[in-house]
């Protein structure tokens, strides 16, 4: 059974008359690496900074194992963060700023420059302790702001996009050594970003957030592969959205509509009835690209494709116009494969690897909340 | 290196700013230092033998006297004008930037005023029947006018009131730039207010603290109209006694000598405040 360290309930913040969070409620567990994900404005940020302290909810408690912890000033909170910018403190050496938490601890200095060189040791900087931060690369920088957090052994560590100043390349080996730090020293983490790739490839459990609003919790896996709503399945990852209406209904499965195809699918989890019109959701990787001559599939025509090493990622015109992504895994039997422009297909997908989604009223999603993503 | 024809405007720039600095900035300077290597002449002013008497005269127990007053009421001015830019600069820098510029531009209008105008409004409110006495007396709080023209407090009031506004713009400026996202870091890291103040603010405004100091502290020593009109004759300051070697002793050197004393003081001010502008990595190093 997983233990709650730290549990946020009918959390509501107002900036200005307007709602960033709205009652919100989560638990995180001890030792669990946690990714709050959403689009620029969804809250992440602001629900971070009430964990931190540096904001106040307007209602709601936070509680860390018990202890309300939602009148404390963040300098008499058990949990430390690392900015987005790193907030190096710029007159200091590196050592001075790791120790810095230490020295308003006022613990002995033999115990504080122990401990500073172990952190530092431990993101590979021990030979830096004499540097400024302006002397530093962005990646060195960023790994002072880790020590200087850790030194302290919070309960709970707050990253606020720490990676997201990084080239690509360097961000790639930060999240890797953000991963085994978690591992090696069992903090909580709790992570902020907008870019999905990182939550899905780091996280324990993604908190996909929008309006203030939790869209869905859950694994990567579960996030990715059964969205709750066109939001989360539109913001993590790429997906095709099919128009599909319910033909008949059976015991274990239903019989859908697509493009004139009888698809017989498994019966969702919301309440369904005939002639109810809903998405199919299928990644480009579920996508199937078949002979022009074969007799299932939709009809349509190449109109783009890429090559990205490992896959060919396609664009597919159906004959309605609707684009289909398809992100197809090279073949050992088959190294030539490739298409031309033009060439005509036929788009299918392996049964079972669809998702159903009723339709919402809202739809549909603006593309403006995932432009930044 | 493109060749200097083909950037006409390049050079015209340069060569204006270069001849500027050469003109007006080197050559008075240069004249300065040859004057106060110079032997004092009642004809020509300034005539050879090269000496450093006028240097000498500086150590003289009446002139030590009057720089080290002069250097009290100046360090007096930069005190008063700190304690109160650094509260104002730093209140100011929270504001949002709507009311930040409508304040600073209060800040500027005093400037198109002249300030010997400006110094002779101050000595009419400070003069024994002037506007402060007078609304005391009519207050019944004093019965008679409290003696405060031609003391060395009106010397600093007056040169507070015209300097206060060079104090206040650079800290001003190291307030705005100051990350707020520093001072979060520095309490989740567990330090209060104080100790925030203290470790992260002080060191990251010292660089506006000292360019303000420059720029009052320098200033305070050598406006000689403000002990003119508002000091009597027993405060003086640096800048009252170049005046007068110039201007009624007719000593040149002496005076150019005092001068320099001044503009070496300076360069000493704004070698620390480059000093410690590196030291938060602002600028060289590296």
């Amino acid at each position: 059974m997983k233990k709650t360290l730290l549990s946020l309930s009918n959390l509501t913040k107002q900036f200005d008359g307007k709602t960033v969070l709205d009652s919100l409620n989560l638990d995180i567990y001890d030792g669990e690496f946690i990714t709050l994900l959403g689009p620029s404005g969804c809250g992440k940020t602001t629900l971070l900074r009430l964990m931190a302290g540096f904001e106040h909810p307007d209602a709601g408690t936070i509680t860390l194992s018990g202890e309300d912890l939602t009148g404390t000033s963040p300098e008499h909170r058990p949990l430390n963060t690392v900015f987005q910018h790193y907030a190096l403190f710029p007159h200091m050496s590196v050592f001075d700023n790791v120790a810095y938490g230490l020295k308003m601890e006022k613990r002995p200095k033999e115990e504080i420059r122990e401990r500073v060189e172990e952190a530092l040791a431990m993101v590979q900087l021990q030979d830096y302790t004499r540097r400024k931060p302006h002397q530093l690369s962005g990646g060195q920088q960023q790994r002072v702001a880790i020590a200087r957090a850790v030194v302290k052994r919070p309960r709970l560590l707050l990253l606020d996009e720490p990676l997201s100043a990084l080239d690509y390349k360097l961000r790639r080996t930060m999240q890797v050594e953000l991963k085994r730090l978690q591992r090696e020293l069992g903090i909580t983490f709790v992570f902020v970003t907008h870019d999905q790739e990182e939550a899905l490839s780091m996280s324990d459990r993604v908190v996909v957030l929008k309006d203030g609003l939790v869209q869905q919790l859950g694994t990567p896996r579960e996030v990715y592969e059964r969205p709750a709503n066109l939001f989360t399945a539109r913001f993590v990852g790429e997906t095709n959205f099919f128009p599909g209406e319910v033909e008949s209904i059976h015991d274990g499965s239903i019989t859908v509509d697509v493009f004139g195809l009888k698809r017989t699918l498994r019966r969702p989890d919301f309440p369904v009835r005939q002639g109810q019109p809903l998405h199919v959701l299928l990644r480009p990787e579920d996508i199937r690209v078949l002979d022009p001559a074969d007799e299932q599939g939709v009809a349509g025509k190449i109109v783009e494709r890429n090559y990205k090493g490992s896959t060919l990622d396609s664009v597919i015109h159906l004959e309605d116009g609707t684009e289909v992504l398809a992100s197809e895994f090279f073949d050992e039997d088959d190294p030539a494969f490739d298409y031309r422009l033009g060439e005509p297909v036929k788009v299918s997908w392996v049964d079972g690897w669809e998702w159903l989604l009723p339709e919402e009223a809202d739809e549909p999603v603006h593309e403006d909340a995932l432009t930044d993503a | 290196m493109p060749s200097i024809t083909r950037q006409p405007f390049r050079t015209a720039v340069l060569v204006l700013v270069w001849g500027w600095l050469l003109f007006l900035v080197l050559a008075p300077n240069l004249l300065v230092v040859g004057a106060s290597v110079m032997t004092r002449d009642p004809g020509t002013f300034i005539s050879l033998p090269l000496n450093l008497d006028a240097y000498r005269q500086l150590f003289d127990a009446l002139y030590l006297e009057v720089f080290l007053h002069s250097l009290y009421m100046a360090a007096m001015t930069t005190l008063v004008c700190l304690l109160i830019g650094y509260p104002f600069a730093w209140a100011l820098s929270k504001l949002g930037k709507q009311r930040q510029l409508l304040l600073i531009f209060f800040l500027i209008v005093p400037f198109w005023t002249n300030s010997l105008v400006r110094t002779y409004a101050l000595k009419m409110l400070l003069a024994t029947n002037g506007l402060i006495n007078s609304s005391l007396m009519g207050l019944g709080w004093i019965d008679e006018p409290i003696q405060m023209l031609y003391t060395e407090g009106a010397v600093i009031i007056g040169l507070v009131y015209l300097l206060l506004p060079f104090m206040i713009l650079p800290l001003y400026s190291v307030f705005d730039d100051l990350r707020q996202e520093l001072l979060l870091a520095s309490h989740d890291l567990g330090a209060g207010r104080f100790a925030t103040f203290i470790h992260v603010i002080v060191p990251l405004t010292l660089p506006g603290v000292l360019a303000g100091v420059m720029l009052v502290l320098l200033p305070a020593m050598g406006l000689f109209f403000v002990p003119d009109i508002l000091g009597g004759s027993r405060n003086l300051l640096v800048g009252n006694v170049i005046k007068n070697q110039f201007l009624d002793a007719r000593n040149w050197p002496f005076g150019a000598a005092a001068s320099i004393v001044l503009t070496v003081t300076m360069a000493i001010l704004m070698l620390a405040h480059r000093l410690s502008k590196q030291r938060i990595g602002e600028e060289g190093a590296g």
